[in-house]
């Protein structure tokens, strides 16, 4: 069989790229990288169209060695991935809503993003006006058969404070037999607004595709921007961006274990979490000037430098973290009514993790190792200390438990970067090197990788720019996790799993 | 668990000093909110958030409201679970073409009288994503919206200033009528 290096080889390799190899290539080769995926040689990372040719993203399975294939669609179809990797399938659906290429031999038919309320079809491709008579079908849910099942719609309206998504139960009591999952009702067209803009406005939009990942997303699109120029970014910079994506982490993590705590009534724990989450946030405010951090890493560097007095401020910050946290994690462990409720709960196998290539805290609490930080790996975190903590039960206890362990490596991060801060400016002037073009980039946020693709124009505006969100892979393994579940720990599941409508939807 | 009760206890409430009702907003609302409807609320408003197309940062600073410093429940201001239950929709992000539809159907779900606020700068006008082909732009397009709170993400405090001068009003109302 051949390897993803075979079929680079054969493949016509494209010099602008960088700095992973792109190659264009042929039928062939196409399906023998299907059969990589398959056969779980290589894991997906994304796949989007660009005018009339689909490009496929993958990595190996040692996670170490990325590349993109491209295939040109002579009709306006190419062979679908999703037929043979489900992982692939609400990528294609999507591909073909926005892009009007066609998965051949995809089985589902059904758009995914489009709910036929645009005034365009494919907006991204060949756009057209929509048909104007045009009545948006109603969706056609996968039906679940047997005796005294009964339905249950969800959204895309949630009782809480949350993001708006359809889920679509089929229960046999209290028993979850299936969970569907609508999304789409957040999307912006982003992709569509990047196309033709500025470096700085197209920034804007990055950060704002995931509010809750605002630095990550930032910062996969600077670097995929700096990749395309061949830019340099100053040391300096490059810690304080770490110093901003372990924050960010920090935030969140807080925030989902208290949210997850919170869904099973257990109110205490939630409290003292916010009271974390929010000191985290006002000490970001006061070192960067915005509490989530937002636009303030840009490509060339980063906007905001850390003030005099940051150490200090983000020093008392972690003393803060240190003296409570302990004390929560163990009240957790220590409250069986808690435990009982997140214990053996959402099961996810590590198979699954595995062939979605799950990011984040849902492939790393069933057994899957992937950190973009450590691999491919990206500075400073060549030269940063920490581990990549990995468990096996896949339940939500064990996705508190990780997200639990990732808070402590990031404290002992944080406390390396204010010690080793290197001096220096933070931000240099992009110009465009001679025959670059286009740039690529994965970064860990905080739910796990975000692939940032992007391919600029002579003028150096964007050309073209996909931002692919790690819920693209959690989402549909929540669908699996839930099953055989009772309905009221849907909440709890899907609390721990996190995953992003805005990210998804774009 | 014991040792964080007894702390709590004697360290005593976390929660800050409130803030003064935002001027600005008190102009907008003096200008839109019905004296009669006011009447009936009394000192306490029920709030459903509807995310309309929001990249998710504006609906991370409305949950923070909740938490133990700014703790919006002891004005009286609480998030409930169905808009049927609502005086007030909180509504975030540009209006994508998708949510539309959700969107005016729990605006009829809500009773009258009732208040729309719209929080954020792509609530206002589509912000960043004004002009795209998947949203309206702005959730003045799609309902009568009674005050604006601007920011990208609007903080704790700004929000917390527009909804206390929500309540002004709606108090003053009452006590006007009197
Ligand atoms: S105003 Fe800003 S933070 Fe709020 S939804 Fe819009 S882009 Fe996101």
């Amino acid at each position: 069989m051949k390897t993803l290096r075979d079929i680079l080889e054969e493949g016509q390799v494209m010099a602008q790229h960088r700095p992973w190899p792109r190659a264009v290539v042929g039928e062939d080769s196409w399906q023998q990288a299907i059969r990589l995926l398959q056969e779980e040689q290589c894991t997906l990372l994304g796949l989007w169209g660009e005018n009339e040719v689909v490009h496929l993203a993958l990595i190996d399975a040692q996670g170490k060695e990325p590349a993109i294939l491209s295939f040109e669609c002579e009709d306006g179809s190419f062979p679908s991935i999703g037929r043979a990797h489900a992982p692939a399938i609400r990528l294609e659906r999507a591909l073909r809503d926005l892009s009007g290429l066609d998965p051949e031999g995809l089985t589902d038919a059904r758009a995914w993003l489009d709910h036929g309320k645009w005034p365009v079809d494919h907006p991204l491709g060949q756009a057209r006006p929509a048909e104007a008579k045009r009545k948006p079908k109603p969706y056609a849910f996968l039906p679940a058969e047997g005796e005294s099942l009964h339905e249950i719609p969800v959204g895309p309206v949630h009782a809480g404070i949350i993001e708006p998504g359809h889920f679509r139960f089929s229960a046999s009591g209290e028993t979850i037999v299936r969970l569907e999952e609508r999304l789409g009702y957040v999307h912006k067209g982003i992709e569509s607004l990047l196309a033709r803009q500025t470096i700085e406005r197209a920034a804007l939009l990055a950060g704002r595709v995931s509010g809750d990942s605002t630095v990550a997303y930032a910062l996969a699109f600077a670097r995929a921007i700096e990749a395309a120029y061949g830019a340099e970014v100053p040391v300096r910079a490059l810690w304080l961006r770490a110093l901003m994506g372990e924050l960010e982490r920090l935030a969140n993590h807080f925030g989902d274990i208290g949210a997850i705590c919170n869904d099973a009534a257990f109110a205490m724990l939630h409290a003292h979490c916010g009271l974390l989450r929010e000191q985290v946030l006002r000490t970001a405010d006061s070192c960067f000037g915005h509490r989530l951090m937002m636009d303030r890493v840009v490509p060339g560097g980063v906007r905001a430098d850390l003030p005099r007095e940051g150490a200090r401020m983000i020093g008392g910050l972690l003393a803060q973290v240190r003296d409570s946290f302990p004390e929560l994690m163990e009240m957790y462990d220590n409250t069986a009514s808690l435990k009982d409720r997140t214990v053996g709960t959402g099961l996810l196998s590590a198979k699954l993790a595995r062939q979605f290539g799950a990011g984040g805290c849902v492939g790393r609490a069933s057994g899957r190792a992937f950190d973009a930080r450590r691999t491919p790996g990206y500075p400073p975190y060549d030269q940063l200390e920490f581990e990549v903590p990995v468990l096996e039960a896949g339940d939500v206890n064990a996705r508190i438990w990780i997200r639990k362990r990732e808070i402590e490596q990031s404290l002992v991060m944080i406390e390396q970067i204010l010690r080793e801060l290197p001096s220096g400016p933070v931000c240099a002037a992009l110009s465009m090197q001679p025959g670059a073009g286009e740039g690529v980039a994965l970064v860990e946020g905080f739910r796990g990788d975000i692939l940032a693709w992007v391919s600029t124009a002579a003028d150096g505006r964007i050309a073209r720019c996909h931002l692919r969100d790690p819920s693209w892979f959690q989402w549909p393994l929540l669908e699996a996790a839930i099953e055989g579940n009772i309905v009221a720990d849907f909440p709890l599941c899907n609390k721990s799993f996190n995953c992003s409508y805005s990210g998804h939807d774009l | 668990m014991r040792r964080m009760i007894f702390k709590s206890l004697v360290h005593g409430p976390l929660t800050e000093t409130a803030p003064a009702a935002d001027d600005a907003a008190l102009a907008e609302l003096a200008a839109q909110v019905n004296v009669v409807a006011r009447r009936r609320l009394g000192r306490t408003l029920s709030i459903r958030e509807v995310d309309a197309g929001s990249c998710n940062g504006c609906e991370l600073e409305i949950h923070a409201l909740n938490n133990v410093l700014y703790d919006l429940e002891r004005f009286g201001l609480r998030f409930v679970a169905s808009p049927r239950h609502a005086d007030v929709l909180l509504v975030t992000g540009p209006v994508t073409l998708n949510m539309r539809e959700a969107l005016e159907r729990t605006y009829q779900a809500t009773p009258q009288p009732k208040w729309v606020v719209a929080v954020g700068d792509c609530a206002r006008d589509g912000g960043v994503f004004a002009g795209s082909y998947a949203c309206v732009g702005g959730v003045g397009a799609v309902l009568p919206v009674d005050l604006h709170i601007s920011g990208c993400p609007p903080a704790p405090l700004a929000l917390l200033k527009g909804l206390l001068a929500l309540l002004d009003s709606a108090e003053r109302g009452s006590s006007a009528a009197i």
